[in-house]
């Protein structure tokens, strides 16, 4: 555990970077600094690493203070990713992963066959080991600064808005990346950001940093999205963080309804029995039982159902992985109001009005908190 | 007759190949003179550069330390060492020298100043003991541009280690200083054209350290 103890910093000319910040920073899970520029988040980190040495207050690493070892074994023991990756540009990708292990003594070849495993869980191509940097590309570059960090496997990751400069598709896929390699590593991670999102998506514990130094809020991410410490706060987490907190709750206990599902080869006598019941819209699969799209039951005649006639159906929902904000998320989306539930092979499951969302919504806040995580 | 019959004419006397005023003899004694100043100049010019570079402090001293050495004269200097000093190598070297700090010492300031600061800031981060970041993250880096500022200096060098012949000393300014005494033009053409070789041969010798010494990802194809 890291305890940061009412720590400042201030520099010669009276500016005040970070004013009397006390938290606990648990172990093996991530925490996200976050904050407008100039609320200290980065300076905070880079104390940790003792790169900015605190005014005042001290930072413990389970219960040692930082100053106890020398700087260079305390840095030796916390991977550390930079925006830009930071990349030595003389040196080789494997090289450059091995640099700590060989500052740590390992010998080449030792150090460099680490690399090469640190490579595979970062998922980069080992074809790539002999390349020198300016030959990747920014997301790749980034992943080999991750894998160099987590090379001479160190408890804990301090992680300074390593993906800031690369474009939001590589980056959703470096932040997924980040959380699978989390759950096989368990590391501390200290993760430094301006991007909210990104501090929901990754956090397990949220420090909202706000201008001056001052911590605004340290909570979970649902608790901060539902219970914003002051308008500070508020703001800063957006105009729809009421949906975006639907991603806290699971979609599994959604009542699913599979009455109006039909397939495309059905006859008329179901079609009749379907179209009999109160459902307005019928939702059409092919012969997997994959959605094709909905059909008014008077506009569909048993035999002769063309799947170009049918209503557009949005986007699924996978009932148990995703949540509830994917589930109304395609409710929206789709044009008749009801929203899809299908399995892992893409195969329907149910259907879903907006009502029952909606009283699934209620039922979540009535409940209150819900802690547990899920993707959405 | 024109240069080129000159060149001719001085090349193809056997006279000029063997004994103490051969060819071979100059030469020899002008590569020495040259690699001898380089090395004052660059066991001068070379650490203040890295230090003061690596730390970013002393930027305006040595700019004005630079130009005062561009402004010396170097035959100017000469002269005055030689009645200072007397006979010898030091009233050479001095002017030499001091003709071969400013571009060392400025090309290597500046290399280790461009260098991007953030693999400097990942290296100090992940540990990396503060001699080890300057002498395997920023020099390699700033090789180029230091082997620059080596070779501008040692074609400086090269092209004014004639003016050792003029205090009496060897090197090919002999065939200059000589030739225009004698009023043989011959020689003194001679004299010349093998100062620009050896000018030429100092380009391609830096060009093939470069190719040996900066990695291939600083180099960029």
């Amino acid at each position: 555990m890291i305890r940061i103890d009412s720590v400042t910093k201030r520099y010669p000319d009276g500016t005040v970077a970070v004013d009397r910040l006390s938290l606990e920073i648990p172990d093996r899970s991530i925490t996200v600094f976050v904050g407008p520029s100039g609320c200290g988040k980065t300076t905070t980190l880079r104390m940790i690493n003792r790169m900015v040495e605190p005014s005042e207050g001290r930072i413990l690493l389970d219960g040692a203070d930082i100053h106890a070892q020398p700087v260079n074994t305390l840095r030796r023991s916390m991977g550390y990713v930079i925006q830009n990756a930071g990349l030595f540009q003389h040196r080789t990708i494997i090289d450059n992963i091995a640099t700590v292990p060989r500052l740590l003594g390992w010998n080449k070849q030792k150090a460099r066959s680490r690399a090469a495993e640190l490579m595979e869980r970062v998922g980069l191509d080992s074809a790539l080991a002999k390349r020198y940097p300016y030959q990747l590309s920014g997301g790749q570059q980034q992943r080999v600064g991750v894998a160099r960090a987590l090379a001479a496997d160190p408890p804990v990751l301090l992680m300074d808005e390593p993906f800031s400069a690369v474009d939001p598709v590589v980056r959703k896929g470096l932040q997924d990346e980040l959380l699978r390699i989390q759950d096989e590593l368990g590391k501390t991670i200290v993760f430094v950001t301006h991007d909210i999102d990104e501090a929901i998506k990754l956090g397990t514990m949220v420090a909202v940093m706000r201008t001056g130094g001052h911590l605004a809020q340290y909570a979970p991410p649902a608790e901060l999205l539902t219970d914003p410490a002051d308008a500070f706060v508020e703001d800063f987490l957006g105009a729809d963080r009421g949906i975006r907190r639907l991603s806290f709750f699971p979609s599994a206990a959604l009542e699913l309804q599979t009455a109006p599902i039909v397939a495309i080869d059905t006859d008329a006598a179901r079609l009749g029995a379907r179209a009999a019941a109160d459902a307005p819209y019928l939702l059409v699969t092919d012969l997997d039982g994959r959605p094709l799209g909905w059909g008014e039951p008077r506009n569909l005649t048993a035999g002769s159902i063309r799947p170009e006639q049918l209503i557009p159906y949005g986007r699924p929902f996978v009932p148990g992985r995703d949540s509830l904000r994917a589930a109304l998320d395609g409710s929206v989306l789709s044009p008749t109001g009801w929203a899809v539930a299908v399995d892992g092979e893409g195969r329907a499951v149910g259907v879903v009005s907006q009502q029952v969302i909606g009283a699934a919504i209620r039922t979540a806040h009535a409940e209150g908190r819900d802690d547990a995580k899920v993707g959405g | 007759m024109n240069v080129l019959n000159y060149v001719h004419a001085f090349f193809s006397d056997s006279s000029h190949w063997h004994g103490y005023d051969g060819i071979p003899t100059r030469l020899w004694e002008h590569v020495q003179y040259s690699l001898e100043a380089l090395a004052y100049a660059a066991g001068i010019g070379l650490p203040v550069g890295l230090i003061t570079g690596h730390y970013g402090r002393g930027g305006n001293t040595l700019a004005l330390i630079a130009t005062a050495g561009r402004a010396l004269p170097s035959f100017g200097l000469l002269v005055l060492m030689f009645i200072w000093l007397g006979f010898g190598m030091l009233p050479v070297m001095i002017p030499l020298v001091i003709l071969a700090v400013p571009p060392i010492l400025v090309t290597t300031y500046e290399a280790m100043r461009s260098v991007d600061p953030s693999p400097v800031d990942a290296a100090r981060g992940m540990g990396m003991p503060e001699s080890r970041v300057l002498f395997q993250v920023e020099l390699p880096v700033a090789l180029p541009l230091i082997l620059s500022g080596l070779r501008s200096a040692a074609i400086q060098i090269v092209s004014t280690a004639t003016i050792a012949a003029y205090v009496s000393l060897g090197g090919l300014g002999r065939y200059i200083i000589d030739g225009l005494y004698q009023k043989n033009y011959e020689k003194v053409v001679g004299g010349a054209t093998l100062v620009a070789a050896m000018a030429l041969a100092t380009l391609g010798i830096f060009w093939a350290v470069q190719r040996l010494t900066v990695s291939p990802g600083v180099r960029r194809g």
